[in-house]
């Protein structure tokens, strides 16, 4: 009991002489458990329980005299026990307050008469008696220390027999047994809570840190030390304090509480007193509970924090385990050293090395890079930086996802909208870093190349020069070389050498980066440590071989967006553009400079590099501002491959942009275009079709291909079906130039209609949604739907309806609705269920697709047989037509109002759909101002009002008056298709009125006077049953 | 000199060099006649030629200089006479790629023997690589710089380089033509002498 209420029970702090006990949790425990053990005791231990006390316990007591009752002698202020000690002393005595009791027994009584405050009363005994043992057995007892305990004890048991010493040891070894019990309780209690070091308590406060700040979604607002000095043992708090096993105080401003002062000792974590205003000392008593940890001591302080905290509370979990993680190496040793078992040691710390060296390994691969290359240039350390920026940047993330994400959406798609482009997309995702690991098997070019570089850091011109010429004897289309060579920080001697003005050196270094820039990675690099702009200056060089290295250079870099973005900002568009002009000046003078080149191969460069730059849309722009565009007109007439292709190339790029196709065709490019078609390049040829493709959406340039002969080699390139790209661009320019009808007829007579069908099959979509674009074409045209039927391709086509390409449905749906137009193709498609596979097209998601499928629908349930009834056996269908008309995309809105119509015709479907409440949704459309849209709606309109009371029912949800304005639209179609519906509307004589209030009369007057005799005669029946009603009114009123 | 003698020389010189207009050989003539009033001599000795090549032609290797003398110095008289001049300016300045070949190699295979040893490579390529450490370490760099560049240009496998392998090699990459340190000006150098030189040409 000594034992455990010295050292275990909480003292308030540094205080001598009877101090008092703190209220603590683990104090209540321990004096419970004396209770226990007191009440407890006249039961279990009835003979030791009468044994008298050497000396009484004495202590101030609350307990007023009045409670106690039978054996006790009661006074106003004094209260003596009945029961005596052979001196017949009492065994109780209280004279208020002060209480003295010299037994269990007695001391058994009071805590059962005390009863609620048994409690205070044997804290008060505890604190009044602070050292019980010494009291209750006398002094030799006061030596017993838990070792020698047993050993005492038994001596004094044999040393004396005498009966009162013997129940002397029996009490004694019964305190020590509760002595024990307290200590071994009070030990389980303590290791529920964890026992905090130094250590976690920064780790954790730093991790807080790192979550607070400003906004909502932090978890604190601050978080500091009221120390910045950290002791060796990682403590903040002064000498005098860390006694007590404070370690550091933090002040915390949670988001909805006052800023808090609290001490994190090795017990918990509590309030203190806070800053005294004087000095900023602190206070640093105790001024609440402990709590086991800070993030439950604030989660119990601060509501904000406790609820984002849950919202962090994975990551923050996540981190805290890492670092526990990071602890556990040290406990381990730490148990063993206690166990001191040596092999045990030895284990663990092998286990603890190696642990370490695995948590050392995965960042090592990063940081080596820049261990390795001190030399570096900053760019290179940006790109760390930036990398570990990145983290960081994720963590924020986390903190504040919405707004964070939004942002770099709306960032990203800033820059996707920049430089969109045909064929950006799929190459411009920056490939990982890999770096070679320092100690993996390294290839002998790693070391041979070391030492080349070795001799370019440190040689002069012609060391340097020789370096160059020995290193370009490497494979350098190898990447195990072109990753030596950067790992040995050779690229950013090589970017170096090129802004020396030793012209040698320059060619030497630009060749080797031409090779090696083939390499995505060392692409990246080569941005990440400036090498761009200093390339883009040389273009500027008065050696023409210097700038074609370059140019090619850049041409082999320019593979992503952030580098094109640099080539752009640092001019060189312009540059390289003036790089095409170079052909042309042929009256040079000969310099008779060893490093010249031919002038034309200056312009292939230029353009090689404008080819991959062209990919940006700001660099398309760029071009054509640069005056790039006549240029590359110019060329296109030489003859070169070579040549050709990367102009080629350049102009199928910018061809994507609608101002540049207009420039394309001023410039006479198509003519030069169609030449190349002819030529054996297959890659030419890939990339003139590709141009034309993209420029055919033009109906002029259309013709022009045509005029120039373009077709013929088109349609006989389709038979070449090996070259997959190649076949994608021609059939993709077939497709366009088919929208043409004469082009139609030519390639009829070319037979490429037969050979498109054969197409159908075995290619892959890109060629597919050509061919089937194409066809869809074609089939406009009556003979070429009966060649289609003819050649089986129908079949192939409805197979198709079942794919998930958007563009590809599109077209499909596009070209079966043109075949449906023929009756025959149409008893083909029926029995292939095509019907039914474009019906349920209309639930696709792509609006494109839905309007597609639906005007597609149209010729189908006019030539079907049976179309009604056929109609009528798709479960929901009419229903999801009808339900269609409340999509919002006007190219939907028309196919559908159109499909309605064609269904509208069978009078039973007519019925349904409008039990589907097809009149009030048609009538909510008539505002619309797309003439498209007007021509449809009205002509659904116009069926739809055959069916019961569906006139009135048009009235009633006011369409007529919008239908009129229609009039006034200068789209003749529409002006029949309103005409017709208001014919039909005015068999309701409301309707004729509302009519009559929209002055529909004058309008339709003029209508009449129209070419067109469906609208004449739709006019002239609407004027006469708006005439007819005026005259029965009056009729009615003269009567 | 008079006006008749000029001419004569310039007839006679204008046979052998066909890279200049004869109004060109007549201003170098007459350039190579404002050097020599300095000295008094009939030739350019090695101390003027290398101080015009220092100055005109921006060369600075000493050891390179003395080699481009000798190489100018055709008759080894330890002159340069008016010949060897106008001669040697036309490798300079318009010399094709033959001639520069066959010049850039007399000036490195210096003692005549056809041949450039590996001692000679050493020798010119001694003071290339910067010594930052021991002056052993250096030279154990530059033998081993000796050893790369024989590799590459040694086709024969005979331990020095012969002018068929030189050509070769420089024919494969002609950033070898002054494998062994700079001997020809720069193309900048080149066109300013010329515009300097043939400023007072009657054309």
């Amino acid at each position: 009991m000594g034992v455990a209420l010295a050292r275990l029970a909480q003292w308030t702090a540094a205080s001598y002489g009877t101090g008092t006990l703190e209220i603590t949790p683990l104090n209540e425990i321990l004096l419970k458990e004396i209770i226990i053990f007191v009440e407890h005791f006249i039961y279990d231990h009835p003979q030791e329980a009468k044994f008298s006390f050497v000396e009484p316990l004495e202590w101030k007591t609350d307990l007023e005299p009045s409670a106690f009752e039978s054996g006790y002698i009661v006074s106003e202020t004094t209260v003596t026990s009945e029961e005596v000690d052979k001196n017949g002393q009492p065994l109780l005595f209280l004279s208020v307050p002060q209480i003295k009791v010299r037994s269990f027994r007695q001391l058994s009584q009071l805590v059962f008469i005390a009863k609620d405050t048994k409690l205070k009363e044997a804290q008060a005994c505890v604190e009044a008696n602070r050292d019980p043992v010494v009291k209750i057995l006398g002094s030799d007892y006061s030596t017993m220390t838990e070792d020698s305990s047993a050993f005492n004890i038994l001596h004094k048991i044999t040393s004396s027999d005498d009966p009162e010493s013997e129940m002397k040891m029996r009490i004694a070894i019964l305190l020590k047994q509760l002595d024990l019990h307290l200590l071994s309780y009070i030990l389980r209690h303590i290791s529920l809570q964890i026992c905090l070091n130094p250590e976690p308590v920064k780790k954790d406060i730093e991790l807080l840190k790192s979550f607070s700040g400003k906004g909502e979604q932090t978890v604190l607002e601050s978080i500091d030390y009221t120390s910045d000095y950290e002791f060796s043992n990682g403590c903040r708090a002064p000498p005098w304090r860390q006694i007590y096993g404070e370690m550091c105080y933090v002040l915390v401003k949670p988001h909805d509480v006052e800023t808090l002062c609290i001490t994190c000792s090795t017990e918990g974590v509590f309030l203190n007193g806070g800053k005294t205003d004087d000095e900023g000392e602190i206070d640093y008593e105790r001024k609440g509970e402990v709590y086991k940890d800070l993030v439950t001591f604030l989660k119990e302080k601060s509501a904000k924090f406790s609820e984002n905290m849950s919202k962090q509370d994975i990551r923050f979990n996540e981190e805290q385990q890492k670092n526990q993680i990071d602890e556990v190496p040290t406990y381990a040793i730490r148990k063993s050293v206690s166990g001191s078992d040596k092999n045990k040691l030895e284990k663990n710390q092998i286990n603890f090395r190696k642990n370490q060296m695995t948590r050392r390994l995965e960042p090592s691969l990063n940081w080596r890079t820049t261990v390795d290359f001190k030399d570096r240039k900053t760019p290179a350390k940006d790109s760390q930086e930036e990398k570990h920026g990145g983290k960081l940047e994720k963590t924020r993330t986390s903190i504040s996802p919405g707004r964070a994400q939004l942002l770099r959406k709306s960032v990203d798609k800033v820059e996707e909208m920049a430089s969109e482009s045909s064929s950006e997309s799929e190459e411009d995702e920056e490939p990982p870093d890999h770096r070679q690991e320092a100690n993996a098997d390294l290839p002998s070019e790693y070391w041979q190349i070391q030492k080349l570089v070795k001799y370019l850091k440190g040689g002069n011109q012609t060391a340097t020069v020789i370096a160059l010429c020995s290193m370009r004897d490497f494979n350098l289309a190898q990447e195990t070389c072109q990753l030596a060579i950067r790992d040995v920080g050779g690229l950013e001697v090589l970017i170096n050498l090129l802004d020396t003005d030793e012209v040698k050196c320059k060619i030497g270094s630009l060749k080797i980066l031409k090779e090696i820039s083939h390499n995505p990675q060392i692409q990246r690099n080569i941005v990440d440590l400036g090498g761009l702009p200093i390339m883009v200056n040389i273009l500027d060089s008065p050696y023409k071989s210097l700038k074609c290295l370059a140019a090619e250079t850049i041409a082999n870099v320019a593979k992503f967006k952030r580098a094109r973005r640099v080539v752009r900002q640092h001019g060189g568009i312009t540059k390289l553009v003036s790089l095409l002009d170079c052909a042309q000046n042929s009256i040079e003078p000969a310099q008779s400079s060893l490093y010249e080149t031919r002038d034309v191969e200056v312009a292939r460069c230029g353009a090689l590099a404008l080819w991959s730059c062209s990919k940006s849309y700001s660099n398309k722009e760029a071009i054509r501002k640069a005056g790039g565009f006549p240029l590359l007109a110019r060329l296109l007439k030489t003859s070169h491959e070579d040549m050709l292709i990367p102009v080629v190339g350049t102009l199928q790029e910018c061809a994507s942009e609608e101002n540049y196709r207009a420039a394309i065709k001023a410039e006479r490019i198509i003519e030069n275009l169609v030449k190349n078609l002819n030529s054996e390049n297959e890659q030419l040829q890939e990339h003139c079709a590709m141009a034309i493709y993209q420029c055919a959406e033009d109906e002029e340039t259309r013709d022009l291909v045509r005029l120039h002969g373009g077709l013929k080699p088109l349609a006989s390139l389709l038979n070449n079906t090996d070259n997959k790209e190649r076949l994608a661009a021609v059939t993709g320019a077939i497709w366009k130039c088919s929208i043409s009808k004469e082009n139609v007829t030519k390639f009829r007579e070319y037979k490429a209609i037969e050979t498109l069908v054969g197409l159908l099959t075995d290619q892959p979509e890109e060629v597919l949604v050509n061919v089937v674009g194409a066809l869809g074409e074609c089939c406009q045209d009556r003979e070429n739907r009966v060649i289609v039927r003819k050649c089986g391709g129908i079949q192939p086509l409805v197979n198709l309806l079942v794919g998930i390409n958007q563009a590809l449905l599109v077209n499909v749906t596009k070209a079966v609705g043109a075949c449906a137009v023929e009756p025959e193709s149409m008893v083909i498609i029926d029995r292939l269920d095509g019907v039914r596979l474009l019906w349920s097209l209309l639930k696709n998601p792509h609006p494109d697709v839905k309007a597609s499928a639906a005007w597609a629908l149209c010729p189908c349930i006019q030539n079907a047989k049976d179309a009604g009834e056929m109609v009528r056996s798709f479960v929901g269908g009419l229903e999801l037509v009808v339900n269609l008309l409340k999509s919002d995309n006007k190219e939907v809105l028309s196919s559908v109002c159109a499909a309605i119509t064609n269904i509208a015709k069978d009078q039973e479907n007519l019925a349904v759909i409008t039990d589907h409440g097809v009149v009030p949704l048609l009538s909510k459309l008539a505002n619309t101002n797309n003439d498209k849209l007007r021509r449809h709606l009205a002509e659904a309109i116009s069926r739809c009002c055959m069916w019961g009371r569906n006139r009135v029912a048009f009235g009633e949800h006011k369409a007529v008056a919008p239908l009129v304005r229609y009039l006034k639209s200068s789209d003749t179609n529409v002006h029949r298709a309103t005409a017709q519906a208001l014919y039909q509307l005015s068999e309701d004589p409301d309707n004729c009125i509302t009519m009559h209030e929209n002055a529909a009369v004058k309008l339709l007057l003029d209508m009449v006077g129209s070419p067109d005799q469906e609208l004449q005669e739709a006019a002239a029946g609407c004027i006469s049953n708006i005439r007819r009603l005026a005259l029965a009114t009056e009729k009615a009123r003269y009567n | 000199m008079d006006q008749g003698a000029l001419r004569k020389l310039v007839n006679s010189i204008s046979k052998t060099v066909k890279s200049f207009k004869k109004s060109e050989v007549e201003c170098l003539i007459k350039l190579f006649h404002s050097f020599l009033e300095k000295t008094g001599n009939t030739g350019l000795d090695q101390s003027t030629f290398r101080e015009i090549l220092h100055d005109v032609f921006g060369m600075t290797d000493d050891m390179l200089m003395n080699r481009v003398f000798y190489a100018f110095d055709r008759n080894k008289d330890n002159y340069v006479n008016v010949e060897e001049w106008v001669r040697g300016l036309s490798v300079f300045l318009r010399g094709t790629f033959e001639e520069k070949l066959k010049f850039c190699f007399e000036v490195y295979y210096l003692n005549g023997d056809g041949y450039i040893s590996r001692e000679e490579i050493f020798d010119m390529l001694k003071n290339s690589i910067h010594q930052e450490s021991h002056e052993e370490d250096a030279d154990e760099g530059v033998r081993e710089l000796v050893d790369l560049i024989l590799t590459k240009m040694d086709y024969d496998n005979d331990g020095k380089v012969s002018f068929t392998d030189f050509e070769r090699a420089v024919r494969q990459d002609q950033l070898l033509l002054e494998v062994f340190g700079p001997c020809l000006p720069e193309a900048k150098n080149c066109l300013h002498f010329e515009a300097l030189a043939f400023r007072n040409c009657n054309f």
